[in-house]
């Protein structure tokens, strides 16, 4: 264990002030270290870090310490212990989760994330990728390239890190073979270029005996490319090209400490802004203008992308949590369904049609996806079909959200285009999405029906849609048996709904007199109804005397076979009239009334009702039963 | 281009609003150190002209340097916030402290108390100056750390945080820790402290102080509530402090560093880690995360 020893950074310190000035002002890459288990991820990082003396004494006396008991290397020094630093990864010697650790050269300072590479752990691989300027991809020249380097490489290329370093590992395994490094570097170059990385630097490294680095190492003389460090420390940082465009900031906060003063708070996404622009509110559209850029420290005379800031304007618009302040002229599109690349995080899988919630930005609106158009299998590439997303599948599938929003597509802007799915009822983030372009509905009508269909309405209320169509005289009883049967479903669960003439003629039919176009067309408006009810699931129950043989017959065609019951509520001329309830009767007889049936217009008997109510011989609780008991017939 | 100091300063104001856009009811944790001081400084920041739209908990023990609680009540003053202190009533009604208690202390004072007052006044979800520099199961933690009805935090079911968006839905009953200095180094908050002129506790710099030594740490003698052996008398030594807890707990450092770049200098130069002086760091490993899934901030 001797040779590793705690080095100061003796060379910053002497003229600190020079030191403080040029510190402030370095760039800050951030980047991540992927690919297969245990193929030396952690010790990369731990070798990194000891040797820009990032590890203090006591920290190095602890490893060393750990090293002994937890260590995989016999007892000699394990960088990886350096990032495992949950009990559980030192236990198994695996890493679970993410780790962050910050170092700095006289360059640059860096943020790295050291990721998992079991594939149980993908998620946490992504959360640490997602904010990543670059990333090395590690193989293990024993091993080659494996599942998980290709699943990563694919993950690294999706969420758009732009710059990628293949760093071959263990060549101490391999005597430093040059043979053994070209053969895996060739090999995964044709595999990058099938998605689309069509650069990469590749170094032969050893990570534990730190080869290839920090500099360039004796041992491989035939390679002549720069160490790991170095390529961290010169990789170009185009900071986005997010700084060109159009100024977009989503808003996250109105600051309101009284009401002289209205603040949008938010962090600017894209572009740049001077007080006095002109500014669009999306999705509204309306125009206004920025007056001021406050400040903790005094009104500021610009801000740009990267900043955290507070705007006032011009006008009392309407503007929100979840809307966004952009330039008028801009690159954001407003819409509601999205063609999206996703990845599942969750040990639930999807559930297409079901309903969750999708943050994007600081907006949290809710979300069904439907079935997916296909998997991508990161082995061949292939689209295969799939029913729903697993755990750590990448697939291709539609989202609707229930109101439009404004986004770019990802590949143009990580913030405007990437999203998560919550789960609303664990909460937990269940998927990553990222936006590919917006879909117009009407390109997709049949979504609809694919997805949340007439079966599935009514299994949600787990029944099946039914129209009982009550037919008979007036005073036959309809009406009252009619409401006997809703009153019994809905004590029994069953989501009903009754149509009768006075719900139908005061409202959608009000237009419609008594004559027999108007009879007719009176009747196919409550059949296109009781349709559209069935369509939602309902037990629908109408009850009307409709008279003619043919108008029954038109709702029954209308409606789905099966679905139609005709009731046919017989009650004798006789006794309807003598009970008489309403006066129609009399009024008819008398003449004061046109067209009354039984009386000057026909009735026709249905010849072969579904059911038959003889209200002579049954009251009405046997007669509800009867009813019931055929709608409910599965 | 933005600096890295001021994309730290950007990130750390945006998770700062995102709470405030989504919590019931949010609460800072003051601990009067300089993280603390950062944090509180960003947050004036993020919500001006408004007054930060929480209160300030420090979750006391008794036991901190009197020059702490000093600058605490100027700074809540200044602010115009309000301070909240909580101080675990059955920890002082058992009298427990540094000497007799060790761990239960610590344990009793700061986990215990902290979740007390997050229950009694219902704080749903709660800012830490926490760093992931400072310790390794803290560099595996996220910025919005989950924890269950009994503040737990399972670290091996951490939420996936994507980008910058942050998933703050929970449950009833179950609550958010959220650390904006998740990727701030110590270096970068002096750095921090010393552009914006931030007012910390004197202790961070080097001062004449009357100390003694106590299981290899030089201790500070800050009043008389220190067990002096018999015929010892306190030595007075130029010390300064690189973090702040309770003062019989804390290991002072010999040290010239009167300012900020003078602290900086040291830093640079110097061989052991930052919670090196600390008592409580000093268990064996896996601690940190234990004391965390207890509850601990
Ligand atoms: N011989 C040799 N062994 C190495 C080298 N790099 C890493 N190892 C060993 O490979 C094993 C796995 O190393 P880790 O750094 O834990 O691997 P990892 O990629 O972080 O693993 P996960 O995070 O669990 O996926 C350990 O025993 C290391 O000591 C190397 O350059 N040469
Ligand atoms: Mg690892």
């Amino acid at each position: 264990m001797t040779g590793y020893i705690y080095k100061t950074d003796a060379s910053n310190s002497q003229d600190i002030e020079a030191y403080l000035q040029a510190h402030q002002h370095k760039s800050l890459l951030r980047f991540i270290t992927c690919g297969s288990v245990d193929d030396g991820k952690s010790t990369l990082i731990g070798r990194l870090l000891y040797e820009s003396k990032m590890i203090f004494e006591d920290q190095l006396e602890q490893l060393s310490a750990d090293s002994k008991t937890k260590g995989t290397q016999n007892g000699n020094i394990d960088f990886a212990l350096l990032l495992d630093g949950l009990a559980a990864e030192r236990e198994q010697g695996i890493t679970i989760d993410v780790a962050y650790r910050f170092f700095s050269t006289d360059k640059r300072k860096f943020i790295v994330a050291d990721t998992p590479g079991h594939e149980q752990y993908t998620r946490n691989m992504v959360t640490g990728a997602s904010t990543a300027d670059l990333a090395v991809i590690l193989v293990d020249v024993c091993k080659g390239v494996l599942t998980q380097t290709r699943r990563h490489s694919y993950l690294v290329k999706l969420v758009g890190v732009k710059n990628i370093v293949l760093a071959v590992n263990k060549m101490d395994l391999v005597d430093y073979d040059q043979e053994a490094f070209e053969k895996i570097s060739s090999g995964y170059r044709a595999f990058a270029k099938e998605i689309g990385i069509e650069e990469f630097s590749a170094v032969p490294i050893s990570a534990t005996n730190g080869e290839n680095i920090t500099k360039c190492s004796e041992k491989t003389s035939w390679y002549s490319g720069p160490s790991i460090l170095e390529i961290l420390e010169n990789v170009n940082l185009e900071q986005s090209k997010a700084q060109e465009d159009a100024f977009c900031m989503p808003v996250q906060w109105v600051n309101r400490p009284n009401s002289d003063f209205r603040g949008f708070a938010g962090k600017i996404v894209s572009g740049s802004l001077v007080p006095g622009d002109k500014v669009s509110i999306l999705p509204s559209g309306k125009i206004t203008a920025v007056s001021k850029i406050v400040s903790f420290e005094g009104p500021k005379n610009k801000a740009f992308s990267g900043q955290s800031v507070t705007l006032t304007l011009k006008d009392q618009v309407d503007c929100s949590r979840g809307q966004m302040i952009t330039a008028a002229e801009n690159f954001l599109q407003v819409a509601d369904q999205f063609e999206t690349t996703m990845i599942w995080l969750d040990e639930e899988a999807l559930m297409p049609g079901r309903s969750y919630y999708l943050k994007i930005g600081p907006q949290l609106v809710t979300a069904v996806v439907s079935e997916p158009k296909y998997e991508i299998n990161v082995n061949s590439l292939e689209h295969i079909a799939a029913k729903t997303f697993k755990l750590n599948s990448i697939g291709v599938a539609t989202v609707t959200v229930d109101r439009a929003v404004p986004f770019a597509p990802y590949h143009k802007n990580r913030e405007l285009g990437g999203f998560i799915l919550i789960d609303q009822v664990t909460n937990s983030t269940v998927g990553a999405g990222l936006i590919k372009f917006a879909l117009r509905r009407s390109q997709n009508i049949h979504w609809q029906e694919l997805d949340v269909d007439r079966e599935n309405r009514a299994k949600i209320k787990n029944q099946k849609p039914r129209v009982a169509w009550l037919t008979g005289l007036s005073g036959s009883g309809k009406t009252t048996i009619a409401n006997a049967v809703e009153k019994k479903l809905a004590n029994m669960g069953r989501h009903t709904f009754f149509l009768d003439g006075d719900n139908m003629r005061h409202g959608l039919n009000k237009d419609l007199g008594f004559t027999d176009a108007d009879r007719i067309e009176n009747i196919r408006r409550v059949g296109e109804v009781a349709k559209l009810m069935t369509d939602a699931g309902l037990i629908v129950i109408a009850a009307f005397i409709s008279p003619f043989r043919a108008e029954r017959r038109m709702v029954r065609e209308m409606i789905k076979p099966g679905e139609f019951i005709e009731v046919f509520i017989d009650t004798p001329l006789s006794i309807a009239e003598a009970r008489d309830v309403k006066g129609l009767y009399a009024k008819a007889r008398s003449g004061e009334l046109k067209n009354f049936t039984g009386i000057d217009s026909p009735y026709e008997k249905p010849h072969c009702p579904e059911i038959r109510i003889d209200t002579t011989r049954i009251d009405i609780e046997e007669a509800a039963e009867k009813i019931i008991k055929i709608l409910l017939k599965t | 281009m933005l600096t890295h100091l001021e994309r730290l300063e950007s990130e750390a104001i945006h998770i700062m609003r995102e709470v405030v856009a989504e919590a019931n009811k949010p609460v800072m944790l003051y601990s009067v150190g300089k993280d603390s001081a950062v944090m509180l400084h960003l947050a004036k920041k993020a919500f001006y002209p408004e007054v930060p739209p929480f209160p300030l908990l420090h979750v006391d023990t008794n036991w901190k340097f009197r020059d702490m609680y000093k600058l605490r009540n100027e700074v809540a003053n200044d602010a115009a916030m309000d301070l909240i202190v909580y101080q675990n009533p059955e920890a002082k009604e058992k009298n427990i402290n540094p000497f007799e208690h060790g761990a239960l202390h610590t344990h009793m004072w700061k986990t215990e108390g902290l979740k007390q007052a997050l229950d009694l006044y219902k704080f749903d979800v709660a800012f830490g100056g926490a760093r992931r520099d400072e310790e390794k199961s803290r560099a595996k933690e996220r910025v919005f750390s989950f924890r269950n009805k009994q503040h737990r935090w399972d670290p091996k079911s951490q939420r996936p945080e994507l980008w910058s968006l942050y998933n703050a839905l929970k449950s009833k009953g179950e609550s958010i820790r959220v650390f904006p200095l998740s990727n701030w180094t110590e270096l970068d908050i002096w750095q921090y402290i010393y552009l914006e002129g931030i007012k910390i506790v004197p202790l961070y710099f080097s001062a004449y102080r009357p100390t003694v030594e106590r299981d290899g740490l030089i201790i500070m003698v800050d009043d008389d509530r220190i067990p002096l052996m018999k015929n010892e008398k306190p030595i007075f030594r130029t010390i300064r402090f690189r973090t702040l807890g309770c003062y019989p707990l804390t290991g002072a450092l010999v040290s010239k560093a009167k300012n900020i770049p003078e602290v900086i200098k040291e830093t640079l130069l110097t061989a052991s880690s930052e919670r090196q002086g600390r008592a409580i760091d000093l268990d064996p490993a896996g601690s940190m995360e234990m004391k965390k899934q207890q509850g601990y901030f």
